[in-house]
């Protein structure tokens, strides 16, 4: 029972890294990015075919970062150069990363038998189920600190004011369309992080790996949020890490109450339904964007 | 001095609501002044202020400022010597974030957004007391989220943030239209006093005709993309609401209204 609480509490943080991504798209700059989708699989893609060539694991995830930090680029570009709306912008991007991702990683590529992230961390004879858990947890912990930080930075006020009045970024003298593109930069170079992750983590990449995976990071935003609307305290990087845990534990006693496997997407579908509508309730009006 | 040279301005071309707003229009507008700009719904008010700040394209014509061509320049670097108040008091700050957040970015403005912390502790102070000078009663806020304030402090704060670095020129779009009326006396006092102290070339359009009248130093009348009327100097301050409201009457009983 401890190991599955533990497992469960592996699986919900390893997600918070994707879940700040979504949490900068959604909530900063309120732009609906269906990149993640591809950015994930690409994370996962990138960091599968380094470590079978042989990279260090810890190596190959800054670069599955920078990987994703070109998808976030390309989705940015798109919407703000050539003035495709958001939500098209990061389909175009996001159909277009399926087919890079078959093409870097196949449609399957197992890494059994190399050294991860999780082996290689020198924690003496630490069962895996516990290594895994704790190098998510510092790694969680890592990146909400960082983005708090940066939150709280010049850079990262004007991110936040870009999503929150672009027009007035404009009369600030800055172009309002580079730091949407920043912003998308940086989010999917997060998403990306979290596929080589996962990817690690389960020693396997698979090219479908990434549907879903937008449904699953609103989820967790949105889920988080709900639950500390009232505690204005609370950071949102730890109202998202929340969210991601409660998501996954949603999800993990479906399974336990014998839940088919071929309808778990269908089961996430529903429970972001559920929080969506329970969101809502007691609000007058229908938010467009919720 | 702010030029603008043969201005062409046609909506919707090549279809068949197409409307030529601005043909040949000039205007010149001397460093210093405080132009009050008035006309009635579709007189070309906005799209004047539109097309000084880059926000819309121009069909032909150019725009200078002190000489220097800046028809091609993009909004965003146009506005390093522009300062703008919309009538929309929400569209002047951030509502998500604190006063202190958006009083920080716009200290920043036109400087390098970078990694050192945004709000500067020892800039609180210069933070306060600029908020004082609004008599509102925001000294004490700093730390409360700009959406949760009136309508009218909102517009004040507005006002505090697009003159807070140094500018040549202020644009009010209709600045005082979406307050209450004592409230609106306040904001308008405070342009005012503003306007006297920076020393800035202000461009107001107002549907208030005392406001035209009183404050500034040039009251430009539109019509259909036309100046109709243009007063400054001893001139203007001569004129009285009533000169104005028969003159508007008129305009507005030729095109039926």
């Amino acid at each position: 029972m401890f190991d599955l609480i533990i497992a469960t509490l592996t699986q919900g943080l390893i997600y918070a890294v994707l879940a700040y991504g979504v949490f900068i798209t959604y909530k900063i700059l309120d732009f609906p990015d269906l990149t993640v989708d591809g950015s994930f699989p690409l994370g996962a893609a990138v960091t599968a075919v380094l470590i079978t060539k042989g990279v260090n694991p810890y190596l190959t995830l800054p670069i599955a970062m920078i990987a994703g930090a070109a998808a976030g680029f390309c989705t940015g570009f798109i919407h703000v150069k050539l003035k495709v709306r958001d939500l098209l912008a990061s389909i175009i991007t996001m159909t277009a990363l399926f087919s890079i991702n078959l093409q870097i990683g196949g449609s399957n590529l197992n890494i059994i038998g190399t050294d991860t992230i999780f082996t290689l961390a020198p924690l003496g004879s630490m069962k895996l189920i516990y290594r895994k858990f704790l190098i998510v947890l510092i790694i969680a912990i890592i990146f909400k600190v960082l983005l708090d930080v940066y939150f709280k930075t010049k850079n990262g006020l004007i991110l936040r004011g870009v999503g929150d009045n672009s027009n007035l970024v404009t009369t600030l003298a800055k172009d309002s369309g580079k730091i949407k593109i920043l912003g998308l930069v940086l989010a999917n170079s997060l998403v990306a992080l979290c596929g080589a992750i996962v990817c690690q983590e389960q020693r396997s990449f698979n090219s479908t790996m990434g549907t879903g995976q937008i449904v699953f990071g609103l989820a967790a935003v949105i889920i988080g949020i709900t639950i500390f609307k009232k505690l204005s305290f609370v950071k949102g990087t730890t109202a998202v890490i929340v969210g991601c845990v409660v998501y996954k534990a949603c999800v993990q006693v479906a399974i336990l109450l014998g839940l088919p496997a071929n309808l778990l997407k269908f089961v996430m579908a529903m429970l972001f339904l559920g929080i969506l509508v329970l969101g809502n309730f007691g609000k007058r009006k229908v938010n467009k964007n919720a | 001095m702010l030029e603008l040279q043969n201005i062409k301005k046609i909506y919707n071309p090549g279809e068949i609501t197409e409307m030529c707003l601005f043909d040949n229009f000039n205007l010149t507008i001397p460093n210093g002044q405080f132009v009050s700009v008035v006309g009635s719904n579709g007189s070309g008010k906005t799209t004047l202020l539109n097309i000084i700040c880059g926000s819309i394209p121009l069909d032909s014509g150019k725009v200078l400022i002190n000489g220097e061509d800046i028809t091609s320049m993009s909004e965003y670097r146009r506005y390093r010597k522009i300062g703008r108040v919309y009538q929309n008091p929400s569209a002047g700050s951030c509502p998500n974030l604190t006063i202190a957040e958006n009083m920080s970015l716009a200290d920043n403005k036109g400087k390098f957004f970078g990694l050192g912390f945004a709000v500067n502790k020892k800039r609180l102070d210069y933070y306060r007391d600029q908020l004082k000078s609004l008599s509102l009663g925001l000294e004490d806020k700093l730390n409360v989220k700009v959406g949760s304030l009136s309508g009218g402090q909102r517009q004040a704060l507005s006002l505090l943030l697009s003159t807070m670095t140094k500018i040549d020129f202020l644009i009010l779009d209709e600045h005082t239209a979406a307050l209450d009326p004592k409230i609106a006396e306040t904001i308008m006092q405070l342009t005012d006093k503003i306007v006297k102290e920076k020393k800035l070339t202000a461009i107001m359009v107002t549907h208030n005709l005392r406001y035209a009248v009183e404050y500034g130093d040039r009251i430009l009348m539109l019509h259909k993309g036309e100046s109709v009327f243009d007063r400054c100097g001893e001139e203007k301050q001569e004129m009285s609401v009533n000169d104005i409201l028969g003159l508007f009457n008129k305009i507005s009983i030729e095109c039926g209204n």
